[in-house]
């Protein structure tokens, strides 16, 4: 159902009310700095709950992968160098399906150090639901795609095409009850990244 | 619904006092989560620029709205998503009833969306036999509580564990006694996920809206809005008019203040871009107004439509912590709902402008810069203009501006004070003047002011 006249009305509305026009600000001198980079996302997201390996390849992060997780559950990836534990993921079943994901492993675009969350689109996470529904999540990001802000962040992204894309950082949490911090609200109950150097 | 009925914030705040233990379990909860967003803050040098970037591309965003909707409407249509607009609450209402009804859907899980508080969206739907479901944990509480969120950001920071223990009892069956805070999670946890998967419809709110892309931004900390949202069939996302950013890149600006002004953390656990329906989703979204446009057209009250909703203002106010959120008898509670209520219904919330010190620490915190305290200030003004202040206030301020505009009513009104708390200080301190409730009246001085400079100024001179 569509209101039009409330569409007519509000735009009315709008055009009588607005203020003098006001100019849109340079927000172009807030930059952060690549050194350090990847420290400073180490420290920040092991700060805000969250479990995270420097490793030198793949396979290392694939050994620790093993170590880490209940590989006897059902693990899902979009990352063929795992098909010997994981089963891929496949973008057209219903997500439903998805219900009783142990473990995703996913790959970010870049990560962001100043709040250590990762970029994700939909192509990456396998499905929209992928990295919320599984109990615990594990993610690759490549130390050099680490960028200092959301400033570098955005410029990256550009206006990049995708129907659903995440800024993904840390296990999911509450403190609604008396201010206590859960991790593990809805989501998943864990978050650990492998940083590829 | 529980109802503050026709009590006032005074009188509401009275009721929350008389828990004295947990009146200050609640100011120095808000209090601690203030002081993890100065940490936060003082971590980015730029912070106080960032305010300022903020606040200047709101002050673009309100200034030039007609464009940037039509913009938004158009790219959002480009993206596949249909668009509504809804002048008041009621359209917003019958407008998700009709999505729901067209795809017979009867049962609906939502996550935190303050707009549909607003607009009383659950009980419009419970009454056409549509349930909803709050999946925001402190929602879910409150929900089965019967009682609207008392903070923005934390629902139900009103309540105490043990409070819930018993909600929980009663409602999801578990033992009785248990309160635990991780413990009542997992079982929230549990429950909430088997609603997720069986809801075909979902709404969330939305943090931001850019105009540039026709995506919207959702932020939650628990997966909530995500879990509803990508499991659903139908998708509805309900928005103020004031939503709006222009561009993409902004988000940098407001992503990095929204998250560390609320709860001191670095970025919200989720930020999710919706752009475009998955593969046989249906995606609506709709652009209300309810008292928004008539707000743009007050030129002293218009800022307010900066507001992100961080609830930065809440946690540092000495009224709001000492008073709760819903002593407020408003959806948006606290300082920054005392500015936005009155636009709506002014006589309903002619309080409100008065529970504040006007100490002015709510505009020291909010990230976008609203000159909170002064608006306060501003409604009362208008609020005795347009003769919807209590008749005593209203009375006392008449006889204030009679006293002070005529030299020689204030020195005999001087006098007449001094003599009464020197000789019979019953008369002011009584239980039908509400200044004294809480408060002591001091020594009657032994010469009033204007005598005694005239006196130092001759010593001055002599010397």
């Amino acid at each position: 159902m569509t209101f039009q006249n409330s569409r007519e009305r509000i735009l009315e509305a709008v055009l009588k009310n607005q203020p003098e026009l006001q100019a849109v600000p340079d927000i172009s001198m807030f930059r952060g700095s690549h050194e350090n980079a990847v420290q400073k996302y180490l420290d920040v997201f092991k700060s805000i709950g969250g479990a995270v390996f420097l490793v030198d390849g793949i396979s290392s992060a694939r050994t620790l992968i093993r170590e880490q997780f209940d590989i006897t559950k059902r693990i899902v990836t979009t990352l063929p160098f795992l098909n010997d534990i994981a089963e891929v993921i496949s973008p057209d079943i219903d997500p439903h399906t998805y219900e009783d994901a142990e473990l995703a492993v996913i790959k970010a675009h870049f990560a962001v150090a100043e709040n250590g969350a990762a970029w994700f689109t939909e192509e990456v996470m396998g499905q929209r639901i992928i990295p919320y529904i599984c109990q615990h999540i594990a993610v690759i990001v490549d130390a050099e795609s680490i960028v200092p802000t959301l400033h570098e962040a955005y410029e990256k992204i550009g206006t990049g095409d995708y129907g659903f894309g995440a800024f993904i950082g840390g296990p999911s949490k509450t403190a609604d009850i008396e201010q206590a911090l859960v991790l593990g609200a809805h989501g998943p109950l864990t978050m650990t990244v492998f940083i590829i150097q | 619904m529980k109802d503050a009925g026709s009590k006032d914030h005074a009188a509401l705040a009275a009721a929350f006092n008389k828990d004295e233990e947990h009146v200050d379990w609640h100011d120095g909860a808000l209090w601690f989560i203030r002081e993890k967003r100065d940490i936060a803050s003082k971590n980015i040098p730029e912070w106080e620029q960032l305010r300022e970037a903020a606040s200047a591309i709101k002050s673009n965003v309100i200034s030039n709205l007609h464009t940037y909707l039509l913009q938004f409407e158009a790219n959002l249509t480009k993206n596949g998503i249909q668009v509504h607009w809804a002048s008041n609450a009621e359209e917003h209402n019958e407008i998700v009833y009709s999505i729901l009804k067209s795809k017979e859907i009867n049962q609906m899980v939502k996550s935190k969306s303050m707009l549909t508080e607003e607009c009383h969206l659950n009980e419009y739907l419970e009454e056409r036999g549509i349930e909803v479901i709050n999946s925001d944990l402190g929602e879910y509480i409150q929900q089965i509580d019967n009682e609207p969120p008392s903070h923005i950001v934390l629902p139900c920071i009103h309540k105490r564990k043990e409070e819930i223990g018993e909600l929980f009892h009663v409602h999801l069956g578990t033992e009785k006694g248990l309160s635990d805070p991780t413990l009542l999670t997992r079982v929230a946890r549990k429950h909430l996920r088997n609603i997720f998967l069986t809801r075909r419809a979902a709404l969330t709110g939305v943090n931001f809206a850019v105009a540039e892309t026709g995506e919207y931004v959702v932020c939650t900390n628990e997966g909530n809005a995500d879990m509803g949202a990508h499991l659903s069939d139908v998708q509805i996302a309900s928005m103020g008019l004031e939503k709006i950013i222009p561009q993409k890149k902004h988000l940098g600006v407001f992503l990095r203040l929204l998250a560390r002004s609320a709860t001191g953390q670095p970025i919200t656990i989720y930020s999710s871009h919706f752009k475009k329906p998955r593969k046989g989703q249906e995606m609506h979204l709709i652009l209300v107004d309810a008292g928004r446009t008539t707000q743009l057209g007050r030129t002293d009250f218009k800022d307010a439509l900066k507001c992100i909703k961080c609830g930065a203002c809440m946690n540092t106010c000495p009224v709001y912590r000492k008073s709760g959120g819903l002593s407020y008898h408003n959806t948006i509670s606290g300082p920054i709902g005392a500015i936005l209520a009155p636009n709506l219904d002014m006589e309903k919330h002619a309080d409100l402008p008065y529970a504040s010190t006007l100490c002015g620490s709510c505009s020291n915190v909010c990230p976008v810069k609203i000159n909170i305290h002064e608006q306060l200030y501003k409604w009362r003004q208008v609020i005795v203009k347009e003769g919807y202040a209590t008749h005593t206030k209203a009375l006392g301020m008449k006889a204030m501006a009679w006293t002070l505009s005529s030299p020689g009513s204030f020195n005999t009104a001087g006098k007449a004070g001094r003599w009464v708390l020197k000789n019979v200080p019953f008369i002011a301190n009584n239980k039908f003047n509400p200044w004294y409730r809480q408060r002591d009246m001091p020594d009657s001085p032994k010469e009033s002011f204007t005598v005694w400079y005239e006196k130092n100024k001759k010593d001055d001179l002599s010397k």
